[in-house]
Parts: structure tokens; C-alpha cells; sequence
């Protein structure tokens, strides 16, 4: 195997991690780490209806309020997201 | 052990709704995702919300949009699921089904950050679909037809951007863009046309119509805002009025939309978080807009979905509790609260609020309410009013919407009149003049010993000239031929033709009439001793003897099924006999009065009714499925029997029976949706109807009848006049498919808890609510509010008067807390009740006591204390000033201990103990009480000024939320609920066993609590339910069931072990108790489950699992008791998985596993969908399994009538 070659499939995987959003890669730091999983888990809670009822019950609050929140969390807590 | 799994209720709760003309013409449809069910619901000609067609689809539905070819009459409906595939969905009304038009997967399942299908938009001419996920990936679809006009797409256009984040909906990032995409149709390309950076609080894009029908653009709805956004458009921006009493760091929220569309006009209505309802209009001048006005419309119950109908409805989705269905009045074209972009005033502090006051009422009126039970706070099943079925006490509802309903399998009954009779009626007919028309003409009534003849008109008045004989009671009045009436008495065959002669038919020597049969056009008349007299009417209507049959006793009961289509007579005569016997004769020419087959029954047979079934789906006229007649028989012991009639031999076969109450079931036929249905009168009435395919047999919700008759007249289509007692009684049935109809008792604030009062019968239930105000601040703020409005005289009733008395209230009062919900307060603000509802006296609330200084109960329990001085008590666990966020914390959390007084009706504060934590949980244990303080488990005994500490453990990992205790066992259920956060997350993942259930004991000659086994999985446990000495059934937030046991031998050797296993547990290995339970059973619901009971719902049946959802919908999980029911379903759950894929594109076998794999559960909801398909489908599947469609069916209807 030949040094360019190696330098392909580590850009190949690059590309890889970019596309697939959250699958995380070596250098993954700590921090980016959580905030992935937090991502992940509020993406589930925005998708499945009857558990951000569940929440807005807890808290009092409407359900679009409770979604919006989620939304607005999981995408403040990224630093490093271009547009 | 096995499960079989049956939705009982469907969810009642909206997710979302889309309105489009789906099932072609003029009509317009609304169809809407419950979760996991799509149904599609009309507004009848009276405005009555009907479902039309109702499917469960296995995945959770996101987004629903609808999309109209050009030049097409019919709208197709794309859904966004969970299942990564697009799905477009085509109503198909002669089948009455949704069809699968198109099915393409674009990625994985579940519901992922970046797997399409959480937002979808459609162009407005029908072109392309987008679908979009929470991040970053949208997909474009273009949408055609091919030569033959069926809808084509085409393969994915991918418009997402790699390292972009913004999506098509709401542009989530740091800062927030709104993007435009451009679909080239000739290059086939998606191109970023424009974007540019946005409010960061949108949350939501309307569009605006574009081409000749206005500016086009979208209106972004923001935190406060709503602003106008156009490529190449300067901003237009307005403020979103807000409550004059809302709190000033609160901002208002857009929930819902609705947009309506006419020739010369559009509009739109938004609705705030709070209910607020406002029009918004745009000025515009060919594409440039000049101003956007916001104005207050009206103010309804929060909702999910808005849809705005072409008929003047709209259809108001509640996200929480009921349902509505409002017409327009007005569309606010009179003056009121209005912002406008024009008025727009930017300060130093930002932009000048706009304040209203929210009011009656104005431009909508609610026409129709349809009931949910979103969400399921807490349930429990008892007999408490000792009726022959337990009742289903539910909590449900939210803030001032919030209700206590119970329910009653059956189906509810709308009652039109009620009159009293000079007697005791023994029978009931009606009659209808002429074959050809619409409606009755004529009510019969026999007594004892005379025979009443009401006319029906504007009024039901009695007449006398109809030619009934009046002195004689009758056995049967009917229609005879095309247009003459028949009325058959004990002597003889009253004939009355049209033109009023009369022909008299009279029985020979001393016998008299004792049973009839009849259709149109045949008789058949039973003598006492025996014998038969078969009657048809010749060709010129005369009636005419036939045949005579001599039986070998007495005939206990006759029935004709009624004419055939296109046919001279009906073939069979059912006869059944004292002799417990039932026999089928044939009345064709060639073997008249033949017995074709025999069927002996266990008791005497009471009343026949031969009824035919259309199981099966098929064209509206059956063709292609041959629907089988059935033979109904009501024994004298209270069993409805059925048994299918082959249509040629006239055999027997296929036997069911069930027990319908304690009186012989009296079978009589109804029309129910234009079909021949069956109503069945035993201890109390049932209803036999086809509904969505299926045969049901659901009880009626009211008292016992004599007899019964199908009743139809201008007023009422399809009503049942029947009397009872010595009163005459017409009534309708409504909401038919329905399993249970609800009686609903309005509650102050979100119900968490109640709990029986075991001799009393009375209910306790604590209710809380955080960001309220107290009932006193609100009654202040509401006369201030009221005096402003210039109607002080309204705003004098006390608190009690105010909250109890909510339904005289909603008419007269012009700001009812339901309609507008309760002012909002700082999230740290907690009010609460504790209520005692006295099931007794008509549900009064008979105590009511509001905890002041922001105290909460969410917890509560009936306790016995050792010296039984106070007999029951009621111990209520409460925190102050509780909070979630930023972080969880509490001010301090009580006890509080009170006793009954006034027999049950009153409570009285004994002492309130405060201790170190917020107590979720509390039981009595042994003359004690056991509480579960966050991560302490403590046993508490009753001491003079307050609760005494007696034991203590404190090894639980989080917080503990349900205790259950049974003999010297404890089983105690931990929530779970820990942050991952980068912080502490190594201290985390360092704590000792994060397990859900922990089985405990307690030693009391030690006087310790000990954990000897655990659950080996973290769960987020939301109900929780003993089943028995070994097992526990619990239910996280991801919508799981599961059941954990602990092995035979583990138990055993503990229940041996003079120590009780303590031992073991003292070595503290395997980082938390040495015992491991095991999971047995485990089941995707799909639904967050809230709570779970082990119940019976029919009398004298077996247990089964009871489950609420928050999506307000109720299952029951039945263990199955043969191994044979369980191979046979479980093969049946595997056909229709193969044959039979969910209609949302989910594989039916990933969902039920979605977080665990599904272990030892067989859908019920998926097996009963077996008679919806198509009938080669059927005999295939059921040729596999060796046996009939129709054994499959009676197996299906066998295992629903062991559940309900």
C-alpha cells in the first residue's frame, strides 16, 4: 500500500464522517462527544410526539414551546457548525 | 408466558392534520395522524365530526401533507414517518382504504437527526415534494404522471448542502437561516436559490400564495414576531399582540396554522402557545407587500392542527384534551386589537408590545366536540358503582382542561324522547307504509290485552284509523308485499291492503298463534301445540296458506331473513324448539317445510334473528366477497349463539357463543349506517354491527329493554324506539366503533394521582400545576379584568363556586378557564389540590383543599397505622418551590397526613412532616408507611406531631417513583432520569447499578431494608405495576412494556434462606443486589405509557393488563392460556407481517423492537387487521395455517371477547 493511497482512504473516511452526521471519528474531543449524544437525544424527543407531550406536561408548557426548546438547545450547544 | 397485545381505545390525541378534498367531489376531508394511527374524519351535514376510515400504520407519523395534480379532482397525501421512506397514500372509496401509491427509501429508520421525515413541504401545484430532517439532509422529489394518469416520482434530488445545517423548515444553527430551493424541472436540479439570516426564534414558515393570487414569499413566525419574507422583498415585520397579563420574560409562540384560500381573498390564522387565535392579512400591490396585520380573531384551547374547510368549519386539534369543530361567524372584519407592520415601534428595549384582552367568542361558534383523553394522566379499574362491568376511572387533561372521565365498555346512546305509556307495553314495532318510503309511518305498541297505534308526524299522536285491531294485543306488525300492513294477533292474520279493505285470516278451532315470522313477502305463523303455517303473498298481494308443518312440540321461536335482492322469497326459516334444539327448514317450493339441518343448543332457545355478515372489505356491493349469513340464537341462559348458514344446504357450521348477561337475550334487527344490524336485549342492551370489517358485539350504555324496534323518521334517520318499564323510549347510537363512551368530571388543575377510598368509595385525587397562579390571585386578576370589561356583576363567585361549577359556567361566562386556560406565572410558581370526589353522590366534589406557598403534591396513599386510632388515613407527598431547570432542585418536601372526616366526604390536616427530599412514592407497609425520598427508601411510623423515622435505605440510584408492596416483599421502581453531561458523566458511569426495579424486603426483627435483587437494565421507568410475587410490568418514556420475574429457584432459595438472602446482599458485589431479575416479555407500544393495572373488563373473564398512553389511548396485554392459541397467533403475526406490510413503510417486527428486542408479545392490533384484506389474501394466509378465513375470524373475535 502506498503513502497516496493511505492518504485517500483517510480522506475517503473524512468524507464519510461529514456526510454522516454524528457518527463522531478519532479526534472526537469530549465535549463534541456529549453534544453528539445530546443532538441525538433531542432529535428523538422532536421526532417521537408522545414523549415531548410527556415533557410539556412536566413542565406546564405547550408542546411547539417544548419542541422549540429542544431544537434551540441541541443547536446552540454547537460551536463548530458553519451554515 | 405469552401476551397478546390489543389496543383498546385508540389514541385520541392529534400529532397533526392536513384538510384536501381526498375522496374526490365536492366534499372535504380532514385526515389526521394520531401517532401511530391515521384516520380520515368528515364533518357531517348536522356538523358532527364523523371518521370515515381509521388505520393503524405501525411507525410514528411526523408530518402529513396533501398535494393535487394539476387537472385532478383528488388530493394524494404524503407522510413523513419514521420509517425512512416517503410514502404517498391515495384514499380509496370503494374499497374504503388508504392505497399505497408510491413507497421509496431514502435512509435508515427511527427517528435520526438526519433521516428525512420530520418536516415536509409540497409545491403548490402539486410539482415536488420536500422532506426534510432535523438536520441537514432534505430530499426533493418531482412528482408527474404517466400516460395513463397515475401518479409517477421520480428518484431523490438531494438539496442538501455537505456541511450545511440548515433545513428546509425552521434553519437551526447558531444563527438561524431561511433558505429558498428551486426545483429546475428541465435540468431535474435543486439549486439554493437565496438564503439569508433570520430571527432566532423562528420556529415556523407559512406560505403565501403566489402567482395571481397574491405576492407569494412565506411568513416566517417567530418568538413574537411574524415577519413577511420574499426573495428580493425587504423585510415586513409585525409584533404578535400579547396578553395584557402575561409576564414580561415570556415570548409568545406561534403552535399553529391555518391558511384559507378564496377567489379574491386569503388569509391566515396563527395561533399562540397561549390560544390566542389572530387573523393575519397582507397588503400587498401585485408582488411588493405593503403592510401585515395581526388581529385578534378569537381564543380556543391550544391546538396541534388548525384546518380551515371550504364549507366555513375549522377543525381545531387540541393538543391536549377534547377536540373541536367550530363554524365562522364573522372572519374579523370588525374592529379589534390589531398590530400591523405599518404601526411598528423599535425602542431602545426593542420593538412596542401590543396588549389585548382575550374575549368571548366572536367570530367562531363550536359546533361539535370530539372527545380525547390525551393525555392518560393515572387510571385505575373497579367496580365502584357495582354495575355488571368495572368502570375505567381515568385521569386525563391538563390545567384547567383537565377531567376525571370514566369509562364504560359500550357505546354511548343519545336518548331523543321519552314518554310514558297507559300501561306496560309488552312489544314494539314500527311500520312503514309503502316499500318505497323514506320513513316509518307508524309506531305499534301491544299490551296484555289491547294494541296502541301511534302515528309519527311533526308529533307522535295516537290514531285509530289505521286498521289495527285495537282490543287484542298483537304478536307482530309489518309490512307485507309492496304497500299493504299486516298485523298477526293470537286468533288470527290481520291483512290490511292500501285501499283499506281488510282480510281476516283466523286460526282453526281453539288454538291460537303463539310465534311469528315474516319478511315482505313470506310468513311463516307457529300454533300452540306445534305446527307451522307457512304464508307468501301471490301475485295479486293476497296472502296465501302454503304449506303446514307439524314439529314435534312446541316452537319456542321463529325468524326469516328478509327478502333477497331480486329474489321471490328467502330460502330458510329458522325454528328453534323447547327441546333445545334449533332447526333450519327449507320454504322453496321443491322441498317446502323440509328440516335441512338440525343444531342442538345448551338451553332453550329465546329469539332468532338471522343476520347477514359482510366480514370483509370489498366493492359497496359485496360482489367479489360473498357475505355468510348467520344464524343468531339467544338462550335462555343468557348466551348469544352463532352459527354461519351455508347459503345452499342450508348446514350448520362454525359455532360461536358468548355470554351476554343474565336474562335471555330478546334479538331484534336494527339498520346501523344503512346496513341490517343486531341488537340483542339481555340484562342490558347490545349492539351486533359491522364495523371497518369487523363483526362487533359492544354492550349499549343504557338500562335494561323489553323490546326493541328500528326507528326512522325526519328527525331521527336511524334510531331504535324500545320500551322498557311503561315508558316508550327513543334513542340514536353514537360514535359506533367506539369501545368505551365516558362520563367526564371537570378537575381543577393536571391531575398526577388518586387513589379509592376503600370503605368510603370515595375518590381522592391531588392535582398540580406549575407556572400558575392560586385559585385567590386568579379570582382577583379576573374581577379586575372583568370590572375593566365593564361586567363586574359576573365576577362575584367565590373560588369553589368558580372552579366546580365550570360547565353551567362555559355558557354564560365570558372567560371560562377551559376555553382560555389559566394565566401563565414564573415557572417557579406551583399550585395544587387535593380533592375528594365522592363517587357515590352523583361525583360531587365533596372536599377541596388548595396548597398554598407553592407547595405541589404528586404523590399520595391510604395508610392504616399500627394503633388504629384514626382508622384510614392519607398520607400526600409534597415539594415547594420545585424546580427542573436550569437545575432539579426544591425548597423543601412534607408529608402531610390527614384524616377522614364526615364519613369520607371531608379531610383534616393531622401533621405535616418535612423532610430531605421530594417524596414521589409512598405505600403503606405493615401498619407503616414506606416513602421513597429521592434515592432513600424510608419507613415511616405515625408519632403524635409527626412522622417518626424508623428504617432506612439508601442504596437506590436515582430518584424512586413507585412502591408497590405485597406479603413481607417490596418492589420499589427508580426513575432513572440522570443528565449526561461531559461534566458529570464520569461520575456517572461510576454510581452503583443503574437499574429500574428493585425488589427489597424488610426485616423487622432487624429492623432493615434491604435490596436482595435488581433489574440488569436502565430504564426511565413511567408506570409501574405488580403482577404478582415475582413479577413486575413496567413501561419507560420510549413507549416500552416489559415484564421482569425473578427465576423460580432465586425466589425460592430466598423465601428459604432464614436470612432472607441478606447475607449475600451484605458482601455487596455485582455493583448492586446479587439476584438478577430476568426480563420476560417486552413490547414496543409507541406511546409514552402512564399507567398500568392488572383488571378484568368482562364479567367473570380473566386478567389482563390495563395501559394508559399519553396520546390518550388505552391497550390491554391478555396472557395467553394454551400453547395452541399461542402458535397459532403467533404464526398469524408472521403471515400478516409478510403479506400484510404496515401502510407507513415501517417494518412492523423493527418497530415493535424499536429499543429492545420484542420478546414474547403477539400483536393483536396487526392480527386484526386480517379481515381488511383482500379475500385471496385471506384463504391464503389461512391455508398456510391449515385452516378457514373464517376460523381465523373467530378466533380473532374469541380473543377480543376474553379482553373486553
Amino acid at each position: 500500500m502506498q503513502a497516496s493511497d493511505r492518504f485517500n482512504i483517510n480522506s475517503q473516511l473524512e468524507h464519510l464522517q461529514a456526510k454522516h452526521v454524528g457518527t463522531g471519528h478519532a479526534d472526537l474531543n469530549r465535549f463534541e462527544w456529549a453534544v453528539n449524544i445530546q443532538r441525538d437525544s433531542y432529535a428523538s424527543y422532536v421526532g417521537h410526539y408522545p414523549i415531548l407531550a410527556y415533557f410539556a406536561i412536566a413542565e406546564n408548557e405547550s408542546i411547539v414551546r417544548e419542541r422549540y426548546n429542544f431544537m434551540q438547545v441541541c443547536n446552540s450547544c454547537n460551536p463548530n457548525h458553519d451554515g | 408466558m405469552y401476551l397478546y397485545s390489543l389496543t383498546l381505545q385508540q389514541a385520541t390525541g392529534v400529532v397533526c392534520a392536513t384538510n384536501g378534498n381526498f375522496i374526490g367531489g365536492k366534499s372535504q376531508e380532514i385526515v389526521v395522524a394520531r401517532g401511530k394511527v391515521l384516520d380520515l374524519i368528515r364533518p357531517d351535514e348536522n356538523g358532527k365530526i364523523q371518521t370515515v376510515h381509521s388505520v393503524e400504520v405501525f411507525g410514528a407519523i411526523r408530518s402529513l401533507a396533501q398535494f393535487r395534480l394539476t387537472g385532478s379532482q383528488k388530493d394524494y397525501i404524503v407522510v413523513g414517518s419514521d420509517s425512512g421512506r416517503i410514502v404517498i397514500l391515495e384514499y380509496n372509496k370503494e374499497k374504503n382504504v388508504f392505497d399505497k401509491i408510491h413507497q421509496e427509501t431514502f435512509g435508515k429508520s427511527g427517528c435520526r437527526r438526519i433521516v428525512p421525515g420530520q418536516y415536509l413541504a409540497v409545491d403548490p401545484k402539486g410539482r415536488a415534494v420536500m422532506i426534510a430532517a432535523c438536520e441537514k439532509q432534505k430530499l426533493v422529489y418531482v412528482l408527474n404522471r404517466d400516460t395513463a394518469a397515475r401518479l409517477t416520482i421520480s428518484s431523490p434530488l438531494e438539496a442538501h448542502k455537505s456541511h450545511t445545517d440548515s433545513t428546509g423548515q425552521a434553519a437551526n444553527d447558531a444563527q438561524k437561516h431561511l433558505t429558498f430551493y428551486e426545483l429546475d424541472l428541465g435540468l431535474n436540479h435543486v439549486s439554493r436559490k437565496w438564503s439569508e439570516a433570520i430571527d432566532n426564534g423562528a420556529n415556523m414558515l407559512v406560505t403565501v400564495p403566489g402567482g395571481a393570487d397574491g405576492p407569494s414569499g412565506v411568513l416566517v413566525c417567530a418568538e413574537n414576531f411574524v415577519i413577511y419574507k420574499n426573495q428580493g422583498h425587504p423585510d415586513v415585520r409585525a409584533v404578535i399582540p400579547r396578553r395584557a397579563d402575561l409576564p414580561a420574560e415570556r415570548g409568545v409562540l406561534i403552535v399553529s396554522a391555518a391558511t384559507h384560500k378564496q377567489k379574491s381573498m386569503f388569509f391566515f390564522l396563527l395561533q399562540t402557545e397561549y390560544g390566542d387565535v389572530f387573523k393575519v392579512t397582507l397588503e400587498h400591490d401585485n408582488d411588493h407587500v405593503t403592510e401585515l396585520k395581526v388581529k385578534y380573531f378569537d381564543t380556543m384551547p391550544v391546538t396541534a392542527a388548525m384546518c380551515v374547510l371550504k364549507t366555513g368549519f375549522l377543525f381545531a386539534a387540541s393538543e391536549f384534551g377534547n377536540h373541536a369543530l367550530y363554524q365562522f361567524k364573522a372572519i374579523g372584519d370588525d374592529v379589534d386589537v390589531e398590530s400591523s407592520s405599518a404601526t411598528l415601534m423599535e425602542t431602545d428595549e426593542g420593538f412596542q408590545p401590543v396588549f389585548f384582552q382575550p374575549r368571548g367568542l366572536k367570530n367562531l361558534v363550536r359546533i361539535d366536540q370530539v372527545e380525547s383523553l390525551m393525555p392518560v394522566m393515572d387510571m385505575k379499574v373497579f367496580n365502584l358503582f357495582e354495575e355488571e362491568t368495572p368502570q375505567i376511572f381515568t385521569l386525563c387533561g391538563r390545567g384547567p382542561r383537565s377531567s376525571l372521565r370514566i369509562l364504560r365498555p359500550g357505546l354511548a346512546i343519545s336518548e331523543m324522547a321519552q314518554s310514558p305509556l297507559p300501561g306496560v307495553p309488552s312489544a314494539v314495532w314500527t311500520v312503514k307504509k309503502n316499500v318505497n318510503d323514506e320513513f316509518d309511518a307508524y309506531i305499534v305498541v301491544s299490551f296484555a290485552n289491547a294494541t296502541l297505534v301511534l302515528s309519527i308526524g311533526e308529533n307522535v299522536e295516537e290514531v285509530s284509523d289505521s286498521g289495527f285491531l285495537d282490543t287484542t294485543p298483537s304478536l307482530a306488525v309489518s309490512l307485507l308485499g309492496d304497500d299493504s300492513l299486516m298485523q298477526v294477533h293470537p286468533n288470527g292474520i290481520r291483512h290490511i291492503r292500501e285501499d283499506g279493505r281488510i282480510n281476516e285470516w283466523r286460526t282453526p278451532g281453539k288454538r291460537t298463534i303463539v310465534k311469528v315470522a315474516s319478511n315482505r313477502l313470506q310468513v311463516v305463523i307457529a300454533l300452540s301445540g306445534g305446527e307451522l303455517i307457512y304464508f307468501e303473498i301471490d301475485m295479486t298481494g293476497q296472502l296465501m296458506e302454503v304449506e303446514k308443518h307439524e314439529m314435534s312440540g312446541d316452537v319456542a321461536c321463529l325468524d326469516i331473513a328478509p327478502v333477497p335482492e331480486g329474489r321471490q322469497r328467502s330460502r330458510f326459516l329458522a325454528v328453534g324448539s323447547y327441546d333445545n334444539t334449533i332447526r333450519i327448514l327449507s320454504l322453496d317450493p321443491d322441498d317446502c317445510m323440509q328440516i335441512l339441518s338440525v343444531q342442538s343448543v345448551s338451553s332453550p332457545p329465546e329469539s332468532l334473528l338471522l343476520l347477514e355478515v359482510q366480514a370483509s372489505v370489498g366493492g359497496e356491493d359485496g360482489a367479489d366477497h360473498p357475505a355468510s349469513v348467520f344464524l343468531n340464537a339467544g338462550l335462555q341462559n343468557g348466551v348469544l349463539f352463532r352459527t354461519v348458514v351455508d347459503m345452499v344446504t342450508g348446514q350448520l357450521s362454525d359455532t360461536r357463543s358468548r355470554f351476554l348477561g343474565l336474562r335471555a337475550p330478546k334479538l331484534f334487527s336494527a339498520i346501523v349506517r344503512g346496513r341490517r344490524a343486531m341488537l340483542c336485549l339481555s340484562s342490558r342492551p347490545w349492539l351486533g354491527y359491522i364495523h371497518q370489517g369487523h363483526f362487533l358485539l359492544t354492550p349499549l350504555s343504557y338500562e335494561t329493554l323489553e323490546y326493541a324496534a328500528s326507528f326512522s323518521s325526519d328527525q331521527c334517520a336511524e334510531g331504535v324506539v324500545a320500551v322498557a318499564g311503561d315508558a316508550l323510549r327513543v334513542f340514536t347510537i353514537e360514535r359506533l366503533g367506539e369501545s368505551f363512551n365516558e362520563t367526564a368530571i371537570p378537575l381543577r388543575y393536571t391531575p398526577r394521582k388518586f387513589v379509592l377510598h376503600p370503605k368510603k368509595k370515595s375518590l381522592v385525587i391531588i392535582e398540580s400545576d406549575q407556572g400558575a397562579f392560586t385559585a385567590e390571585e386568579r379570582e382577583a386578576a379576573r374581577k379586575e379584568c372583568l370590572e375593566a370589561a365593564g361586567m363586574g356583576e359576573n365576577g362575584n363567585g367565590n373560588v369553589g363556586q368558580m372552579e366546580n361549577g365550570a360547565d353551567e359556567e362555559e355558557r354564560d361566562d365570558p372567560l371560562s378557564d377551559e376555553q382560555y386556560g389559566y394565566p401563565k406565572a414564573e415557572s417557579e410558581k406551583w399550585v395544587s389540590c387535593i380533592r375528594v370526589l365522592d363517587a357515590r353522590a352523583a361525583n360531587t366534589t365533596t372536599c377541596l383543599l388548595e396548597l398554598q406557598d407553592n407547595e405541589a403534591a404528586f404523590s399520595l396513599c391510604t395508610v392504616n397505622f399500627h394503633d388504629k386510632e384514626y382508622g384510614t388515613l392519607l398520607a400526600v407527598g409534597t415539594a415547594k418551590g420545585l424546580q427542573f431547570w436550569p437545575k432539579r432542585g426544591f425548597t423543601a418536601g412534607y408529608i402531610h397526613i390527614y384524616r377522614f372526616v364526615e364519613d369520607g366526604k371531608s379531610l383534616e390536616l393531622l401533621h405535616k412532616t418535612q423532610v430531605d427530599g421530594v417524596p414521589l412514592a409512598l405505600c403503606q407497609f405493615q401498619g407503616r408507611l414506606l416513602a421513597g425520598i429521592g434515592q432513600v427508601l424510608r419507613l415511616y411510623d405515625l408519632g403524635k406531631r409527626r412522622l417518626l423515622r424508623k428504617c432506612e435505605n439508601k442504596l437506590f440510584p436515582n430518584t424512586i417513583v413507585s412502591i408497590q408492596t405485597y406479603r413481607d416483599r417490596i418492589y420499589v421502581g427508580d426513575m432513572q432520569e440522570f443528565y449526561v453531561d461531559a461534566k458529570r458523566l464520569a461520575e456517572a458511569s461510576k454510581r452503583p447499578g443503574n437499574k429500574s426495579f428493585h425488589y427489597c424486603k424488610y426485616r423487622r426483627d432487624e429492623n432493615q431494608l434491604y435490596i436482595f435483587a435488581d433489574d440488569s437494565v436502565p430504564r426511565w421507568l413511567t408506570a409501574s405495576h405488580h403482577i404478582d410475587f415475582d413479577t413486575m410490568a413496567g413501561a419507560d418514556k420510549f413507549g416500552n412494556v416489559y415484564f421482569v420475574r425473578l427465576p423460580q429457584d432465586v425466589s425460592d432459595e430466598i423465601e428459604e434462606d432464614p436470612t432472607g438472602g441478606k447475607i449475600k446482599w451484605e458482601q455487596g458485589k455485582l455493583n448492586g443486589a446479587p439476584n438478577k431479575v430476568e426480563e420476560i416479555v417486552q413490547f414496543h407500544v409507541g406511546d409514552v405509557v402512564t399507567c398500568l393495572q392488572k383488571a378484568s373488563l368482562i364479567p367473570g373473564g380473566g386478567d389482563c393488563i390495563i395501559y394508559g398512553t399519553v396520546m390518550g389511548s388505552l391497550g390491554a396485554l391478555l396472557a395467553f392460556t394454551s400453547r395452541e392459541d399461542v402458535d397459532f397467533f403467533s404464526h398469524l403475526e408472521m403471515h400478516m407481517r409478510q403479506e400484510h406490510p404496515p401502510l407507513c413503510g415501517r417494518d412492523h417486527m423493527a418497530y415493535r423492537s424499536a429499543y429492545f428486542p420484542v420478546k414474547d408479545v403477539i400483536d393483536g392490533d396487526l392480527c386484526e387487521q386480517f379481515p381488511t384484506l383482500p379475500m385471496d389474501l385471506q384463504r391464503k394466509i389461512a391455508d398456510e395455517l391449515d385452516r378457514t378465513p373464517g376460523e381465523i375470524l373467530k378466533k380473532l373475535e374469541d380473543i377480543r371477547n376474553k379482553i373486553i
